[in-house]
């Protein structure tokens, strides 16, 4: 009995006397830290993709409250997450455009040029680091799923040899472009315009040699376009979402059909 | 004494290497090698945290347990002490070692549960360690934990780029890698010292 009665005191006094160690310590080693850092991390996404340029969601958090980054610097969460954090932090909201992430270029299995065979390990940085890797056109997506293996959304995936987004999983938080060794990746406003998928830089013939699918810089597309929103620069047309009226000339067309909605 | 001690800590070093030997830490040993980065900061929170907890739980094993004939209470009572020791050090650490805290900080949750620690303070009372010999045995197989988790997080930055079978990929192969290595480490049961 009194064996008992010595056990529970020695485990009960040591469970009392750690407890309020803890206590004292808690209140002795306590951090300042500010309220609203917890509530922004509730109202952020969670995801801790680093789409805002910090190490998470929680490092993000303590830098908005540091006025470091921007309320609206949440890339994933969009203008829900932006105003909420806006009023946490007692300030006006701006609006951010949601965007999401293309790929310049449909230069697919069947349309796109091979330098050589490639059986190295399934990644396209390893792979553009073979003489640019194995597409003839140096500008390319090489489609070995680099990017879809580091989206943390399941948005991209890579289909017949390219790349291809879906813009309604996208977040825009950047990984694939960080992780694409072609910067074939850019990010496009999310209402749908017409979008140019080809990424070369070469002369118009230089290109048709090397892709079926490539644009030639042909200008029929900026000769079309009513508000001229559509410029050739560097061989290659670029759409500029501002003044574009999404009127579908250049995409009916393009000789190349590289320019799609 | 010098002798004994190398004898010691050679034995919990290698001979009896607490992961690949004795089985112990299995779930941080697999869940924190894959770089070996991490690795290394989960390995030193370890050393730490076995040290530090050896010492209090050997304390409390030889001036109140014994004592009062409770040793039966051991695993609870250690249980106790480790949880609340490792509460006490993420707080200091937060509050004083601000950088330190930052490089152990995920870690050290990590450990409290970790059957390593208890292991090592449960093996010190079996093998009737004094307080030199435990302090020795228990930074070697803190160290041992280290070599080990750094040894597997190599083997595993390695392996993120060679072709491995599709059925084989993530946690299979190590797993397989793992159980290698323990028999590897099976070698050095030879040693008598």
């Amino acid at each position: 009995m009194t064996n008992i009665i010595y056990a529970a005191i020695v485990l009960g006094g040591m469970g009392l006397i750690f407890g309020a160690l803890l206590g004292i310590a808690g209140r002795i080693f306590k951090v300042q830290k500010d309220e609203r850092e917890d509530e922004i991390l509730n109202v952020l996404p969670g995801a801790n993709c680093g789409g805002c340029g910090y190490a998470g969601c929680a490092d993000f958090a303590s830098n908005v409250v540091n006025g470091n980054a921007k309320t609206n610097g949440c890339p994933v969460g969009g203008n829900d997450c932006a105003n909420k954090v806006a009023a946490i932090m007692g300030v006006a909201a701006s609006e951010v455009e949601r965007k999401v992430a293309r790929v310049k270029c449909s230069g697919n299995n069947n349309s796109a040029g091979l330098k050589f065979r490639y059986y190295g390990i399934r990644d396209c940085i390893a792979a553009s680091k073979l003489g640019g890797g194995q597409k003839l056109c140096d500008y390319g997506c090489l489609g070995l799923g680099t990017c879809q293996q580091g989206c943390k959304f399941g948005a991209i995936k890579v289909v017949d040899g390219v790349a291809k987004v879906d813009p309604d999983k996208c977040t825009a938080c950047g990984m694939c472009v960080s992780y694409c060794p072609k910067n074939v990746i850019e990010f496009v406003p999310y209402t749908a315009k017409p979008f140019v998928t080809c990424n070369s830089k070469q002369k118009g013939a230089d290109v048709a040699a090397v892709c079926k699918a490539g644009c030639i810089a042909c200008g029929i597309c900026e000769k079309n376009c009513p508000t001229k929103a559509i410029v050739i620069t560097d061989n290659i047309a670029h759409v500029d979402p501002d003044k574009c009226t999404n009127c579908g000339v250049c995409v009916s067309k393009c000789p190349k059909k590289v320019i799609i909605r | 004494m010098f002798k004994e001690m190398f004898a010691i800590s050679i034995t919990a070093l290698l001979i009896q290497n607490v992961v690949l030997v004795k089985f112990l830490g299995i779930c941080p040993f697999l869940g924190v090698s894959k770089k070996i980065s991490t690795a290394t900061g989960m390995g030193l929170a370890v050393v730490f945290v076995i040290t530090i907890a050896a010492i209090l739980t050997w304390c409390v094993n030889t001036f109140v347990l014994i004592p009062l004939n409770l040793a039966y209470l051991q695993t609870l009572a250690f249980i106790l002490v480790i949880a609340t020791l490792v509460q006490l050090v993420e707080m200091f650490l937060q509050k004083c070692v601000p950088a330190l805290y930052s490089a152990l900080g995920i870690y050290l949750p990590l450990i409290t549960t970790n059957c390593a620690v208890l292991g090592v303070a449960l093996l010190n009372i079996q093998n009737n360690y004094n307080f030199l010999q435990m302090i020795v045995y228990s930074i070697s197989t803190g160290l041992s934990f280290l070599l080990a988790i750094v040894i597997l997080a190599g083997i595993r930055e390695r392996l993120e780029t060679s072709d491995i079978p599709k059925s084989l990929q993530g946690f299979p192969i190590t797993l397989i890698t793992a159980g290698l290595m323990a028999i590897a480490f099976l070698g050095f049961s030879g040693f008598s010292i």
